[in-house]
């Protein structure tokens, strides 16, 4: 079923079965895939807005598409649920919430009594990290229950579609993360002694050493030994006017929706942020054939891999750094986003707003830990240990080893032995969570005759697969370090392995032993094959993104054992063959700012609490009267009194105090309680057939 | 030097201190949080009733719902009050009858409460299971409010009146030499009087002027929902104990939310205040099996505070050990909604002005009595 608002080729997904069903929104009917979220189905429904809020009647959407926020929430017969966790089936009659909703007096969906057991090892979240302890935990005989909320394996790798960075030794570098996380399920399930939950939504750590645990068909109170907190990392919020406007949500929300449930959510987006995760959010977004207008970064460089940064921009996407979103625009779903320049203390410049039509603002400022478990479990004095991004928020094929050296860990110990984990493999945990280090300056390739790459890769990064890939070991990393600079010495065969493989789309291969005046270059290319013809002129530019002439396809092929990897040849002068790096897709003008700068609200109607709608004027209100004590703050101002819990609130409310000139010291933190996720009163008992 | 130190500003001290301030006596609050109501007034569900079997309780609670019910109206800060009664239901013979047979003596106390029969009770809560149904009480004038929001907004007015409060201090001494000297942690203050509304800490306060107050917490724990439409009115408690707990009871707060709460049994002694994985199975299970539709509404938050209990289940209000020191503790649970009728008993004991009534109050609620007896409704 060809449809607008659906991925319907992918250069690297597979297409998703046609299993299609009826449902109603509101309703009217629409058609959803059986099994996807109801909240993806919704909005390839063409449907943004899910309700509007009883405080202010401000419109209401998906913001973390996670299991999170419970911004997406629909009433789905009769029951108030978050819809990015309940899948999708035939006839299901589903309504925004509009206002207070109503608790409908029906039957309660018949769950097991609560059931108690006692566990070696219990992971939370079969992320990355989770699944490396579970595989190490599982081969030292230890019983290992493994809970996560959502329907696979895998954490965010199922969002993944880019090659790992690392080195294919340690981390499986240069495949890509959605099959990672395939190769390791298997290697799991493969394990006896470990106990897979999935849909398994953990509520709460408590004082008698207990982990509350909603599954499916009945709650579980799990008694672990010791306690592995994987549940990986949560996306940070800005607060501006319009923040909470449905198609404003966050990079990972949006990775979700195109990636997993393959929904073609926008038509021209823009993203604040660049770290990985905006960056990364982009290329996707090109991917599923979606126009990226620009990307905003506070920084004087983005703080993401370069590599990153350089492959969007020579698709055409431009870059604001020095530059923050100031609002977005709307009634009831986004309609225009303006920018500004900041100045050294990240003050907008008055002057400096450009505006942009989008229908979706990306906000990808950064992670935070999700250790609350964690935090419990150290109140109450239960043996509990913290892996992947809930301990340091880092790349995932850090959190793949840090994973693993925590498995072993927790093996050693419960085993009653001493751990026995090599130097080298704590070594190798620190680089790999090394954010990218030092940009070394271009160096052009002098050479002009043969075969032979041409690496654009200049900042340190811990990556290595094309030293290792190399049939004739030709690329060699400086001192042979993970994080040293790639080069390369004489004697290409023309394979284009290193081209293949390349994670950042960093290496070009230079041919010139057909024609010394046109040389062929070759690139990857993950976008398909249609959008280029043979004998097409198309614009090349240098590695960062500036046009430098343009080239005439040659051919574009798959690259032989490099699923999804294709290689595009291109017939380029020899004056720029030494420093094409990619071809332009966007052409500028599709990026264009528009030229109307709308007035903009006041910052302090910028919404913090999205659950209950409480701006950052009424937060600085209280701030002034004198109140420090963040229970204070919660209670009179309802901050953190939401469904979420406080996870977006809480990380935004020290920016305003610090705005306000307070000092952190004199802030009394919020008292964490559970749940941290809500749940219906009935899984707490199991109700009984009539 | 002040007229007063209050020991205390939770939903017992803050009160008091606006009471004392009302009346131009120079009042200084001293609390070891870092704002009020941080110890077990935020822990406090929220029900305000004057439906109890004890005479002195009730004529307390009167002045406390008249403080709540009149608060927007005279300040014009919402403190989340709503009067929607309160419904103590019967499912056996034996509690419709102990319930029925209290109403006499609480409609002499001045309570407005009368029986209903089970239709009744089901108009009430609609949906309340309707089997085995025998009626109930039902107090229309009973209601709710926020704890904390009713704590700051007392705390505001005792400021406005000129109340002095100190946060992030613990007193560790109290010595009487002519006036009293309470010693912190940080500094040390002088009065004349000393009111110890500590909750919890109320035995470890006493002991400091040598006074043995029969305070003894125990441990509950409550929970919230999310907010829906109002779909029933009153608080509803349910006296009949079960394996494992004794009453519990819920309502639906002014903004939706339902609010919880169970009684262990038998009672787990303490003051942590720590959430166990006991609580949501064993309160879901009653809710549930009681009023069906709850089953399909989400669990937002629980947490656990305490009840500082009193062998007999009544306060101990009034003037103990050395002249000038004062005790407002052994709520029982009842702190919050107890907390502005004491306040006002104590102010006017204070400056020597207790009415007829506080009389019958404070010698009701006095230490040297027997705690033989046993408040029906605790």
């Amino acid at each position: 079923m060809e449809s607008k608002t659906r991925v319907n080729r992918h250069p690297v997904l597979s297409p998703l079965p046609d299993s299609w069903v009826k449902f109603t929104f509101n309703g009217r009917e629409m058609v959803g895939r059986a099994g996807e979220m109801v909240s993806s189905a919704v909005f390839a429904g063409g449907e943004h807005v899910f309700g509007h809020h009883h405080k202010d009647g401000g419109a209401q959407g998906i913001f973390c598409a996670n299991g999170q926020c419970s911004q997406c929430t629909l009433i789905i017969n009769g029951l108030l649920l978050k819809s990015c966790i309940v899948p999708l089936e035939e006839g299901m009659a589903v309504r925004s919430v509009e206002g207070l909703p109503a608790l409908d007096d029906l039957d309660a969906p018949l769950m097991n009594p609560p059931e108690r057991v006692e566990t070696d090892v219990l992971i939370i979240g079969a992320g990355p990290s989770g699944m490396a302890a579970a595989k190490e935990l599982g081969a030292s005989g230890l019983n290992v229950i493994i809970a996560d909320d959502k329907d696979r394996l895998g954490g965010k790798l199922v969002l993944q579609t880019h090659k790992f960075f690392g080195s294919e030794e340690d981390c499986r570098a240069g495949v890509r993360g959605t099959r990672i996380a395939e190769i390791l399920a298997e290697e799991l399930q493969e394990l006896s002694g470990i106990d897979i939950w999935m849909n398994s939504i953990v509520l709460a750590v408590f004082s008698d050493g207990t982990v509350g645990i909603r599954k499916p068909d009945g709650y579980m109170i799990v008694k672990p030994r010791q306690l592995l907190v994987a549940a990986g990392a949560r996306e940070k919020s800005l607060p501006f006017p319009g923040c909470t406007l449905p198609g404003v949500y966050g990079a990972g929300a949006f990775q979700t929706l195109v990636n997993r449930d393959q929904i073609r959510c926008s038509e021209r987006l823009f993203i604040l942020g660049g770290g990985n995760v905006g960056l990364i959010g982009a290329y996707h977004a090109l991917q599923a054939g979606m126009t990226v207008v620009g990307l905003a970064e506070a920084m004087e460089k983005c703080g993401g891999y370069k590599v990153h940064v350089d492959k969007i921009a020579r698709m055409g996407v431009p870059i604001y750094t020095r530059h923050t979103v100031l609002a977005a625009h709307g009634q009831e779903e986004l309609e225009s986003v303006t920018i500004a320049a900041v100045d050294e203390s990240f003050i907008p410049i008055p002057g400096t707003e450009i505006n942009f039509k989008v229908d979706t603002l990306l906000v990808a400022v950064g992670l935070s830990s999700v250790n609350e478990f964690h935090s419990k479990a150290l109140e109450f004095g239960i043996p509990s240990m913290l892996t992947g991004d809930s301990e340091e928020i880092a790349e995932a094929s850090a959190a793949m080893f840090s994973g693993r050296i925590c498995g072993r860990r927790i093996a050693f110990s419960l085993q009653g032995e001493p751990a026995d984990i090599p130097a080298e493999w704590l070594e190798k945990a620190e680089v790999l969570k090394s954010p990218g280090g030092r940009i070394e300056e271009y160096r052009e390739s002098s050479l002009k005759e043969g075969v032979f790459p041409v690496i654009h890769c200049f900042q340190e990064i811990p990556c290595n697969p094309c030293m290792t890939v190399c049939p004739k070991n030709l690329i060699t990393t400086s001192g042979h370090a993970i994080m040293g600079l790639p080069e390369y010495s004489d004697g290409c065969i023309g394979c284009k392995k290193c081209v293949a493989i390349c994670p950042g789309l960093a290496i070009s291969l230079v041919d010139y032993r057909k024609n010394r005046e046109f040389p062929v270059v070759t690139i990857s290319w993950e976008l398909g094959d249609w959008l280029l013809q043979k004998d097409q002129t198309v614009t090349v530019t240098q590695w960062e993104g500036i046009p430098v002439g343009t080239g005439t396809v040659v051919s574009l092929k798959n690259a032989v054992g490099f699923p999804s990897t294709m290689l595009l040849d291109i017939r380029v002068p020899e004056k720029i063959a030494g420093i094409v790096a990619g071809v332009r897709i966007q052409e500028a003008e599709t990026t264009t700012p528009e030229e109307m700068i709308p007035e903009l609200p006041i910052p302090d109607s910028a919404v913090v609490c999205r659950c209950e709608r409480v701006t950052a004027g009424e937060i600085r209100k209280l701030l002034r009267e004198g109140v420090r004590d963040m229970n204070e703050l919660k209670t009179r101002s309802r901050a953190g009194f939401g469904a979420c819990g406080g996870k977006t609130c809480k990380t935004l409310i020290p920016g305003i105090i610090k705005g306000e000139g307070i000092a952190m010291d004199r802030i009394t933190d919020f008292t964490e309680r559970p749940l941290f996720a809500e749940t219906r009163l009935g899984v707490f008992c199991g109700k009984e057939e009539k | 030097m002040h007229e007063v130190i209050i020991i205390g500003a939770g939903s017992v001290g803050t009160p008091t201190a606006m009471s004392l301030a009302e009346r131009g006596i120079t009042t200084l609050v001293i609390d070891s949080g870092r704002s009020a109501g941080q110890g077990n007034n935020k822990c406090a569900i929220g029900g305000i009733r004057a439906t109890h079997s004890d005479p002195a309780k009730v004529a307390l609670s009167l002045h406390s719902i008249k403080t709540f019910s009149t608060w927007e109206e005279i300040h014009r800060e919402d403190i989340g009050w709503y009067m929607g009664g309160y419904t103590f239901i019967a499912y056996t013979e034996a509690i419709s009858e102990s319930l029925q047979n209290m109403i006499p003596a609480q409609q002499k106390a001045g309570l407005n409460i009368k029986w209903c029969n089970s239709d009744e009770i089901l108009r009430l809560v609609p949906g309340i299971k309707a089997e085995g149904l025998f009626g109930g009480t039902f107090s229309p004038e009973d209601g709710s409010a926020s704890p904390m929001e009713s704590c700051y907004a007392f705390k505001r007015n005792a400021e406005r009146c000129g109340a002095e409060f100190r946060f992030g201090e613990t007193v560790t001494s109290i010595e009487k030499s002519g006036f009293f000297k309470v010693v912190t942690d940080r500094a040390e203050y002088t009065a004349a009087n000393v009111i110890n509304c500590a909750g919890s800490f109320g035995r470890e306060v006493g002991a400091m002027v040598g006074v043995d107050l029969p305070v003894y917490p125990d441990m509950h724990e409550a929970g919230i929902t999310e907010p829906v439409q109002r779909f029933f009115n009153p608080m509803v408690v349910d006296i009949s104990r079960t394996a494992g707990s004794a009453n519990y009871y819920f309502y639906q707060y002014s903004t939706g939310q339902v609010v919880f709460c169970i009684t262990p049994d038998p009672p787990i002694p303490g003051k942590g205040t720590e959430e166990t994985s006991t609580f949501l199975p064993q309160v879901a299970s009653r809710m549930v099996n009681l009023y069906p539709r709850l089953a399909n509404i989400k669990v937002r938050r629980t947490w656990r505070g305490s009840y500082p209990q009193t062998p007999d289940g009544t306060p101990i209000i009034g003037q103990v050990g050395p002249e000038g020191f004062f005790a407002a503790v052994g709520m029982c649970g009842q702190g919050f909604m107890l907390g502005p009728g004491v306040g006002e008993v104590m102010a006017r004991l204070v400056a020597g002005q207790s009415t007829e009534e506080d009389r019958m109050v404070l010698s009701a609620m006095r230490l040297d009595r027997e705690f033989s007896g046993r408040e029906a409704l605790k």
